[in-house]
């Protein structure tokens, strides 16, 4: 299964996406704030978004998982 | 003289060119991989080619040239050294010729103070003569401590086609740059097999010491290959770069614009301080068309750095890319910088800083990484480099970003900003809640954020930037639609800048 992940420390600004949706590779699926930066998050593989596990405000370090995907 | 003579030298060449036997070859062919010979034909200009040490372990019968080709071409012209491993001659390991061969053209290129290019396709060491080439004088050590020694006296260049194993994967480690052909290449200072054995580990070997994870994650690797014939084009097009020594300067070449119809750098930068937008497209704007090669394009890539030609001038770019971690500095974005820095100074290449960087990271997961240390390492090679050297601050360039992307403290020649250049300790945001943070407590709201916004604007027309350049603290303020030209221009009137930075030993290096 596959999940995104933050690619850096920071808070939750925007989640992109909602449970159901088909999204691409590349895609941006959330964008983060961090050093007060918009920093987008994308999906690495194509997929079904199964979970949003975080929401706006959350803070998340490097490496946590945000969505999870499903084929 | 007889004519059995000629015909048995004629007889013992074809042979021992030929390298191991067929079913090697087969081998080769099956991993998509090419013979050592016709790599060396990809990669020289032409039939020019001197070679010694051609019949070395000759007499021991299946050992053709003991397993490396050492020899002298052309690149662009010029003369070059080379070691290449022979993968068909016992999987290109080293016996004690073999070492010895690689460390003659060592010697030859030190001499002749020309590029040296490691070929390398090798399984190690032969354990069978490992008392004859490991621990002597003249043993393997000696291509590390050769390689350490000419570092920055010539450019030295690795091919990785194959394995580079244990000893042998410090070849590529003291190497200025390794272009890596993606599946085939390896390096591991212990096999899956061995990390099984000795610390229970399971593991493929493209996941502990492939090409691509090494050009992403470990930053071993410079430059993913597609194939081998990329791989030595690609080889063939960074030393056009490239100085033969550190004596000399890159080569000029006839300058090229920008490509038809890129977009102006004023509508590729947003307004907006916070948003992302692509640097990449920019530099493509900025410099002549067609002339990026990216160093690192994969590794740590809130941070572009390669080579470029403006008005055919080799530069050296250094430039955030706030699309990926919001363009921030990171432990392996300072270590990028650090080296490449050092690289473009080693080899007379200018280098050109272009600053939208909200600073280095902060948080507990870099500083337990030892963020401060990293960040030493780039603002120590930025600050040690003597080559022409200017400083673009594109958009913002808060804190110790500043400092390390060539800002005025740092005796760039030039430090340019364009209108919609930001520079402060930090952004306004961050800064209007540090210095009021009790107050911005204390109210409610409306008028929280009616005080926020004041306090804001207050700080921006603060570090305005007509403010810094009337300060002289920027050179000047440049448009972005004349910006190549002053660069042009900048770049032309200090090529021959001569300076000594600082007159001792070596500095303590922090790392």
């Amino acid at each position: 299964m596959a999940q995104v992940k933050a690619s850096m420390a920071g808070t939750v600004l925007t989640v992109l996406v909602s449970q159901g949706d088909q999204v691409e590779a590349g895609q941006d699926v959330i964008i983060l704030e961090s050093m007060k930066m918009e920093v987008p998050v994308q999906a690495d593989q194509p997929g079904r978004v199964k979970e949003i596990k975080v929401e706006a405000g959350a803070f998340v370090n490097d490496g946590e998982v945000l969505i999870e995907l499903e084929e | 003289m007889k004519d059995t003579w000629l015909e048995q030298l004629e007889e013992n060449l074809k042979k021992v060119k030929a390298g191991g036997a067929p079913k090697y070859h087969e081998k080769l062919e099956q991993q998509k991989k090419l013979f050592v010979r016709k790599r060396l034909e990809l990669l020289f200009d032409d039939e020019f080619q001197l070679e010694d040490g051609l019949f070395a372990n000759f007499t021991a019968g299946d050992l053709p040239a003991d397993g490396v080709v050492t020899a002298i071409g052309k690149i662009h012209g010029q003369i070059v050294c080379v070691m290449a491993n022979d993968a068909t001659v016992k999987a290109g390991s080293w016996g004690a010729r073999t070492v010895e061969k690689i460390i003659r053209i060592q010697e030859t290129a030190e001499k002749l103070k020309v590029p040296l290019l490691y070929l390398v396709d090798s399984a190690g060491a032969r354990i069978t003569d490992q008392i004859e080439m490991f621990p002597g004088r003249r043993g393997a050590g000696r291509i590390f401590y050769n390689q350490v020694k000419l570092s920055g006296v010539i450019p030295q260049i690795c091919i990785l086609f194959g394995p580079s194993a244990a000893g042998g994967a410090y070849i590529p480690a003291f190497c200025d740059v390794v272009i890596m052909v993606d599946k085939n290449a390896s390096m591991y200072l212990g096999s899956p097999r061995m990390a099984e054995m000795v610390i229970g580990e399971k593991v493929s070997l493209e996941e502990m010491g492939g090409a691509r994870m090494h050009c992403s994650v470990s930053g071993c690797g410079d430059v993913l290959a597609a194939t081998e014939e990329e791989a030595i084009a690609s080889a063939r097009r960074y030393l056009s770069y490239f100085p033969p020594n550190y004596e000399q300067k890159p080569p000029k070449m006839a300058g090229k614009n920008p490509p038809e119809g890129a977009r102006r750098i004023a509508e590729i930068v947003p307004d907006n301080q916070n948003a992302p937008f692509d640097m990449m497209e920019l530099i493509t704007s900025l410099v002549d068309e067609g002339s990026f090669y990216e160093i690192k394009q994969l590794f740590a890539r809130e941070l572009i750095t390669g080579f470029a030609r403006l008005d055919g001038r080799v530069v050296g770019i250094i430039a955030n890319q706030s699309k990926v971690k919001g363009g921030v500095l990171f432990v392996d974005s300072a270590d990028k910088a650090a080296r490449f820095i050092t690289l473009c100074d080693a080899f007379n290449i200018p280098l050109l800083f272009l600053a939208d960087v909200p600073g280095f990271m902060i948080g507990t997961q870099v500083e337990r990484a030892g963020i401060i240390r990293h960040g030493a390492k780039m603002i120590s090679a930025m600050s040690e480099a003597t080559v022409p050297k200017v400083s673009v601050i594109v958009r913002k360039a808060y804190g110790a970003g500043l400092y390390a992307m060539a800002g005025p403290a740092f005796e760039p020649d030039a430090c340019l900003a364009l209108p919609t250049a930001q520079i402060a300790v930090m952004g306004p945001e961050a800064a209007v809640n540090a210095v009021y943070s009790n107050k911005i407590a204390e109210l409610e709201e409306p008028e929280r954020t009616k005080f926020v916004m004041e306090k804001r604007e207050e700080y921006k027309k603060d570090i305005d930037i007509y403010r810094l350049a009337s300060e002289l603290i920027v050179d000047g303020i440049v448009s972005p639609d004349e910006l190549r030209k002053e660069l042009i221009g900048r770049f032309a009137a200090y090529e021959n800048k001569q300076v000594i930075f600082s007159r001792r030993k070596h500095p303590v290096y922090p790392v």
